[in-house]
């Protein structure tokens, strides 16, 4: 499958490229495809290179001399075949707990999309998300796969104080907040889990292209992991995706 | 070492800020005014990318505990030593327990204190700048300690060559790139945005500044996509976001304008009610503009 590319210049160091507004995961493998390339190119010294649903923004970290010779040098690595930069993607059980202590909106969910608690649990805890980029906070995931019971347009007004942790829905997407922030989604559950850690490098360990899936645990097993004297006692660690 | 005695209304570590990081949602950060900043630095023969310390609008007040080389740049906020006042954009010898502390701002938003050598706190993620969740602290707090290395001045001539571009801090033109969205715009719509007044709004930080008026439009809502410091984006309700360091890596809004670096360093010496007017500038002089027309044909 090839995609129609638009490349445009963003400012003076740095290069987007567009391909179909859709949300898509053979879209998505596209653009990691060529993330790697790009990456494995040019090196981390030199490039950052983040993804969106549709987008890749190449940041310099130089002003680009030559917009043309540099869109054409794009173009050429992107048209080259290419076998060596596929995506390692991970799989990645985040536990969760969906105790009404922790999902202080999922009742009122609950009543609202007509389903039991128990079904909310289980429609939510089922899929294997796909990771499609980190944006908004540091460590927050953009997962696609919700079940489309769940969809619930966001709440009118935001909360102020959303707390880390907090596992909800909003519209069409899910995810987990990875710290205290204002938040318009509704919260049905918590991760004791962290998902992003600055003394650690990288900081978020979850990438794009990667599959989340949620496991329900409950408030003992919860109380367990956030207790834990030494956090990194409980690792976040990466499944066999061919399990 | 280097006392907090009073942080003042925000103040924090910057320096050039994070690179590489942004794909795991962590923003670049670093000096607001990068021109300022670096100023400052130059003029004490640091690197460009050496931490220094960004105040908002009230200076903070602060115990130098070895001998060293300051220079204050951009805001114009009256700087004493010891109660006596000193120059902006001069390189200044302090001694063991001198005070510098600030006065009334006279002049642009955000000042710059450079140390020789750079201040010597922890780097996160390949940068000291101070930022929410990723360093300890978001900001400075008095009683902190900053260290910084110990420097004798050695009959070094202390009057720089370089001078100061004010215009950083009195220009009210923003010079703008068309964002990816631009096009999506009416000419009634461009018209507008280049001709009307824009004003601060209170809503203006170290993640955005939002101005108005508001634009009227019917912009559908879009993929979440990348956005950079400067990015201007327009809200279905017709806010202009102007994204700035601290801003996050992605987002929503069609993005209709883009910053140049300079004017990201101008905006960031604005404050509410100030004034400002977009102009529109192509991202590359004609030469480049042939050689784009040149490849189309082969």
């Amino acid at each position: 499958m090839t995609y129609k590319l638009r490349y445009s210049q963003f400012n003076t160091h740095s290069i987007l490229i567009e391909w179909p507004a859709i949300i898509d995961e053979n879209i998505l493998k596209n653009i990691l495809f060529f993330k790697n390339t790009v990456m494995q190119n040019y090196g981390k010294q030199k490039v950052e290179v983040i993804n969106t649903y549709n987008s890749l923004l190449i940041i310099y970290n130089f002003t680009i001399g030559n917009i043309n010779d540099e869109t054409l040098k794009l173009k050429a690595l992107f048209e080259t075949p290419n076998i060596g930069f596929q995506n390692k993607a991970s799989l990645w059980e985040i536990p969760v707990c969906y105790d009404d202590a922790f999902g202080e909106d999922m009742i009122r969910f609950s009543k609202e999309k007509g389903h039991s608690v128990a079904e909310i649990i289980e429609l939510h805890s089922k899929p294997l998300y796909t990771v499609f980029f980190i944006g908004f906070l540091p460590g927050f995931l953009y997962l696609g796969g919700l079940d489309s019971k769940l969809f619930l347009d966001r709440k009118s007004t935001p909360s102020l104080n959303v707390k880390k942790g907090s596992v909800a829905i909003g519209g069409e997407q899910t995810g987990i907040y990875p710290q205290d922030s204002p938040g318009g989604w509704h919260i049905i559950g918590n991760s004791p889990i962290d998902l992003f850690n600055a003394s650690q490098d990288p900081p978020c360990k979850i990438k794009a292209g990667d599959k989340v899936k949620f496991m329900p645990i409950n408030n003992k097993d919860y109380a367990h992991i956030i207790n834990a004297s030494d956090k990194s006692e409980y690792q976040l660690k990466p499944q066999s995706l061919n399990a | 070492m280097l006392k907090v005695l009073k942080s003042g209304f925000y103040s924090t570590v910057q320096d050039s800020g994070r690179f590489g990081y942004r794909c795991h949602g962590v923003p670049s950060s670093g000096a607001m005014d990068m021109y300022s900043c670096q100023f400052a630095n130059a003029l004490l023969g640091n690197k460009l990318n050496s931490a220094v310390i960004e105040m908002t609008m009230v200076g903070g007040k602060f115990q130098f505990l070895k001998t060293t080389a300051i220079a204050i740049s951009g805001a114009k906020i009256n700087p004493r030593i010891n109660d006596v006042p000193v120059k902006t954009n001069k390189r200044v010898v302090v001694n063991t327990n001198d005070v510098l502390s600030f006065g009334r701002l006279e002049q642009g938003f955000r000042a710059y204190v450079a140390i020789k050598g750079g201040f010597k706190t922890k780097m996160i993620l390949g940068s000291q700048s101070q930022y929410k969740t990723v360093t300890d602290a978001n900001m400075l707090k008095s009683g902190d300690i900053l260290n910084y290395n110990n420097y004798e001045s050695k009959n070094e001539k202390l009057n720089s060559v370089i001078k100061y571009n004010d215009a950083i801090l009195s220009n009210t033109i923003v010079e703008v790139y068309k964002g990816p969205e631009f096009n999506l715009l009416s000419t009634h719509q461009k018209e507008v945005l280049f001709s009307q007044s824009l004003f601060v709004t209170k809503n203006n930080n170290r993640m955005a500044y939002q101005l108005e008026p508001l634009l009227e439009n019917d912009l559908k809502p879009m993929l979440t996509s990348p956005v950079l410091p400067g990015t201007v984006q327009l809200t279905p309700s017709g806010q202009l976001i102007v994204l700035m360091r601290d801003c996050q890596t992605t987002g929503g809004y069609p993005r209709i304008l883009q910053l140049t670096e300079n004017a990201i360093n101008c905006m960031s010496q604005k404050t509410v009610g100030n004034c400002l007017k977009m102009r529109l500038k192509d991202m590359w002089c004609k030469k480049m503009n042939h050689k784009i027309v040149g490849s189309t044909i082969n």
